[in-house]
Formats: structure tokens, C-alpha cells, sequence
């Protein structure tokens, strides 16, 4: 399992306090949802790619990404045009595509992809250790940030009892088909896994009893705040006024 | 003699079993290093969470330090005189990076976040591992998460040690450094282990469970000349790495 690949890296954006960029895009995933004038999204859009560049991130590996959402962007291309009630752009046989489903399948696109844009840029650049100490920084309760932290530590850990698990199965020739026996093979499968997730809950717990854990957690990390981020938080608010002026206007 | 861990007539048995623990007693004198051999599923483990109170004895007494430990608040303190290292390291490093991780146990003891972050610096050098604190942990190999779980373990600057199965899994060269770090230590330890020839090399008496008591083998180095005939004596060397 591939992780954090956008982490490892030290751009301009890498090295911005993480609780801004939590903060930022947060915002402008809000700003962009909401609004559906081409002016202001084709902005947004700009405005991710400028944050793309600025974090300097292998574009194939960005890509990858874009691919597997527009994969999806395709199906509401399929559908919505065909389905959204409107003025008729064109007909196929049957189906009569409106101008309204055209542009509202348009928007999505775009939404979409500039957030999304903005979350690699911003969100994937911080490692899953700043992002956690970040919103605990930023008032989430304590229990939410080590629930996703000890998600991703122990993430991995259960990727390899599964494997374990599959390789033990397959090495005795099990071969998965539309079988009741292949059903109650993978539920098998499925309740150990849960099992030995849950007897491991149990064993970190009393490791970190044995640590003298007494139920409250303490961030170790610190942020500072420095010119840079003053700078970038500003000209990322202007940006961002700025589409909502489009928006406004338009 | 000043014992650090006494265990006087302890019994536990799981839900509805056989006594897993019956009638045990064991002290754990100041500045002893002892060996606890065993077979699979005989109670060391169990023992050792008895001893952390993870586990509640149905009956006998625990005093450490000698004081005698009955409340959950006497354990709180009784696990930071007692530093347990668990057999599986993936179940000690639980935080993102080995410094965060290392850095536990001082936050909970009440160290500000500069005082733990300095405790944890000094204790990865320690233990020769500088330039780990921003190591991600799942990602070390399983030498390294030995090392590091032994200095989250470390860095609480307990009394004694109780390791569970410190070598399980692990390859030649982590083997080396693990002895000679315990070696290094001036604290008392328990080793848990099947590993008779590590036992030897890194405790000075070795005591064996059987039927849930502790039974005393003997003097490590004697105990060693005798079960083992090793043509090149003096020469290093180990062997029971059957992993």
C-alpha cells in the first residue's frame, strides 16, 4: 500500500503551518460547493492549479488521482444530460439531452476537480501526524484526532494479517467463485480479521496503560507561525474574496 | 536484599480453565538480571501482565518496591517503576513517528512537551539511534521497532525491566544489539524467553515455569556450560534462531 507520496517533499506549500492549510481548504472547498457561475468556478479551477504548481507534486502520480474521480464524472456525464428537465440541445434517438444538464454536468466537473486539486495540493502535502496534531491544535477532541491516527498507524498492520490471511487460503487452493463455499470462506475471512483487529486494539491499549496512559492524550508537537504563512493565509483569502465577488457578480 | 518485585501464593486462571498461575512466588531482587524460560502457553506471558496489573490474580500478593499493590492507582505507579517491553512491537509503537511515540510516556508523566521532546532526543542517542525521531514507525524494520519500543520503554527511566520475548523474529544483527544494550543496562530485568542461549548470555540466573509455578534452574553461566557443549568456546556465537 502506497502512502503519504505527497508528503516527502519541500515546496513552499510543504512548509506552510498545517493548521492554515487545514483552515484554507476548508474554506475554499465551502467557497467552491457553493458556487455555480462559470466565472467564479473557472477561477477556483485556476486557482487550484496555481496551488498544484506551487507544491510542485509528480503530475503523473496527480493524474492517477484526477483519473479516478473523473472516472466517476463520466457516469453523471451519461446520465444527467440525458435526465435533467430542460431546453433541448440534441436527441439520440429516444434520449434528448437539455442545456441545462449539459452545463450542470459541466459545474460538477469543475467543482470537483478544483477541490479536489486543492486537497492534493494542500491536504496530502502534510503528513497524517501534522494533519492530526493540526486539528487538535484547531479545537477537535482529542478521541477524533487519535481515531484517525491510530487508524493510519494501524492501517497497515491489518493490510498484512488480510494478505496473511488470503496467502493461507490460497496456498490450500481456494479459488474464489459463485460458490456458497466461496462466501462463507470470505466471511470466514472477514470475521477473523475483525478478531485479530480487535485483540490488537486490546494488546496497544494495554501498552499504552503500561506507559502510564490515563485516558488524555498530549500533543507533542508545535507549530509556529511564521512570515510565509501570513503572506500565503492573505493572498489566499484575496483569492478567495475574489470568487466570491465573481460569483456575486455574475 | 531489597527485592523490587515480590509475588507471593498468586493464582490466575482465565474464564473457566485450568490454573494458569498456581501458588506462584518470585521476587526480583535489586540489580538482578533473571532469565524466565518456559514453553508455549506455560504463563510467562500471563505472569508479566499479572506483575503489570493487566491482568487481576484471583488470589496472593504482589508488592513492588515493598509495597504491596491492590488499587488501580497503586499499578499507575507501579508502571512507572516497571518498564514492560511487549513481545510484539507493533502493539508498543502505536504513534505516527518514533519520536511522538518515544515521547509518550513523558507527556503522560507529566513533562511538558519541550522536557519529553528533549527525554526522547537523549534516549534514541542512547540507544544509537539518532536521526529515527522522524522515522514513520509502521515503516522500520523489525530490528528497529525493537530498538525504538525499548526506548519508549527506557526513556521512563523505570526500576526494572520485564521483556517479553525481546529476539522473537528477529534477524542476527538485531539479535547482537539487543544483548548488547541489556548488557549495557544497570537496571534489574526479567527476560521472558525460550532462547536458553540468549537467556545465558544476557541474565545471570535462570528460573523455568512449569504447571504455573517458577522453579529455579540455576547460576545462567553454569546452567549454560552444562545444557550446551560449544566446541569453539569463546568464540561468539548463538544459535536457537529457528524463526
Amino acid at each position: 500500500m502506497q502512502n503519504e507520496i505527497f508528503a516527502q517533499s519541500a515546496s513552499r506549500i510543504h512548509r506552510l503551518d498545517p493548521r492554515c492549510k487545514i483552515v484554507m481548504a476548508t474554506l475554499y472547498a465551502l467557497v467552491v460547493a457553493l458556487s455555480d457561475g462559470f466565472p467564479a468556478l473557472l477561477t477556483a479551477l485556476a486557482i487550484s492549479f496555481a496551488l498544484l504548481g506551487m507544491a510542485r507534486l509528480s503530475i503523473l502520480e496527480v493524474a492517477k488521482r484526477l483519473a479516478l474521480v473523473n472516472g466517476l464524472i463520466l457516469f453523471f456525464w451519461l446520465v444527467v444530460p440525458l435526465t435533467f428537465p430542460g431546453e433541448p440541445l440534441f436527441s439520440l434517438g429516444p434520449l434528448t439531452a437539455t442545456q441545462e444538464g449539459v452545463l450542470l454536468s459541466a459545474q460538477i466537473t469543475i467543482k470537483s476537480n478544483a477541490i479536489l486539486l486543492a486537497f492534493i495540493s494542500l491536504i496530502a502535502t502534510t503528513s497524517v501526524g501534522a494533519l492530526g496534531a493540526a486539528l487538535s491544535r484547531l479545537g477537535l477532541p482529542g478521541k477524533l484526532v487519535y481515531l484517525l491516527l491510530l487508524n493510519y498507524r494501524y492501517i497497515f498492520v491489518m493490510e498484512q494479517e488480510y494478505h496473511r490471511l488470503i496467502r493461507s487460503v490460497a496456498i490450500r487452493g481456494f479459488r474464489p467463485s459463485t460458490s456458497l463455499h466461496t462466501y462463507k470462506t470470505f466471511a470466514y475471512l472477514v470475521g477473523m480479521l475483525f478478531v485479530r483487529a480487535s485483540e490488537r486494539a486490546e494488546r496497544v491499549y494495554m501498552a499504552m496503560l503500561c506507559r502510564g496512559f490515563s485516558g488524555k492524550f498530549h500533543a507533542l508537537r508545535e507549530f509556529s507561525f511564521s512570515r510565509n504563512d501570513t503572506i500565503w493565509l492573505a493572498s489566499m483569502t484575496t483569492a478567495l474574496l475574489g470568487v466570491c465577488i465573481l460569483q456575486w457578480v455574475y | 536484599m531489597t527485592m523490587i518485585i515480590e509475588l507471593e501464593n498468586i493464582c490466575f486462571s482465565y474464564e473457566r480453565g485450568k490454573p494458569v498461575l498456581d501458588n506462584l512466588s518470585f521476587s526480583l531482587p535489586v540489580g538482578e538480571k533473571l532469565g524466565l524460560i518456559g514453553y508455549n502457553g506455560s504463563g510467562k506471558t500471563t505472569l508479566m501482565h499479572v506483575i503489570m496489573g493487566l491482568l487481576k490474580p484471583s488470589s496472593g500478593i504482589i508488592r513492588v518496591l515493598g509495597k504491596s499493590i491492590e488499587t488501580r492507582k497503586d499499578f499507575q505507579e507501579v508502571r512507572r517503576n516497571i518498564g514492560f517491553l511487549f513481545q510484539n512491537s507493533d502493539d508498543q509503537l502505536f504513534s505516527p513517528t518514533v519520536l511522538e511515540d518515544v515521547a509518550f510516556g513523558p507527556l503522560n508523566l507529566g513533562k511538558s512537551p519541550r522536557e519529553a521532546r528533549k527525554m526522547a532526543m537523549e534516549f534514541l542517542e542512547k540507544l544509537n539511534l539518532k536521526g529515527f525521531e522522524d522515522r514513520i514507525t509502521h515503516r522500520l524494520s523489525g530490528g528497529e521497532k525493537k530498538l525504538v519500543s525499548l526506548a519508549t520503554v527506557l526513556v521512563m527511566q523505570p526500576k526494572a525491566l520485564l521483556l517479553d520475548e525481546p529476539t522473537t523474529g528477529l534477524d542476527e544483527e538485531a539479535w547482537l544489539r539487543i544483548e548488547s544494550l541489556l548488557k549495557q543496562l544497570d537496571i534489574s530485568y526479567i527476560i521472558v524467553s525460550h532462547e536458553y542461549d540468549f537467556l545465558a548470555r544476557t541474565t545471570q540466573k535462570i528460573y523455568s515455569m512449569k504447571a504455573g509455578r517458577i522453579v529455579y534452574d540455576g547460576d545462567a553461566s553454569t546452567l549454560h556450560a552444562h545444557l550446551h557443549r560449544h566446541p569453539a568456546a569463546g568464540h561468539p556465537h548463538h544459535h536457537g534462531m529457528s524463526v
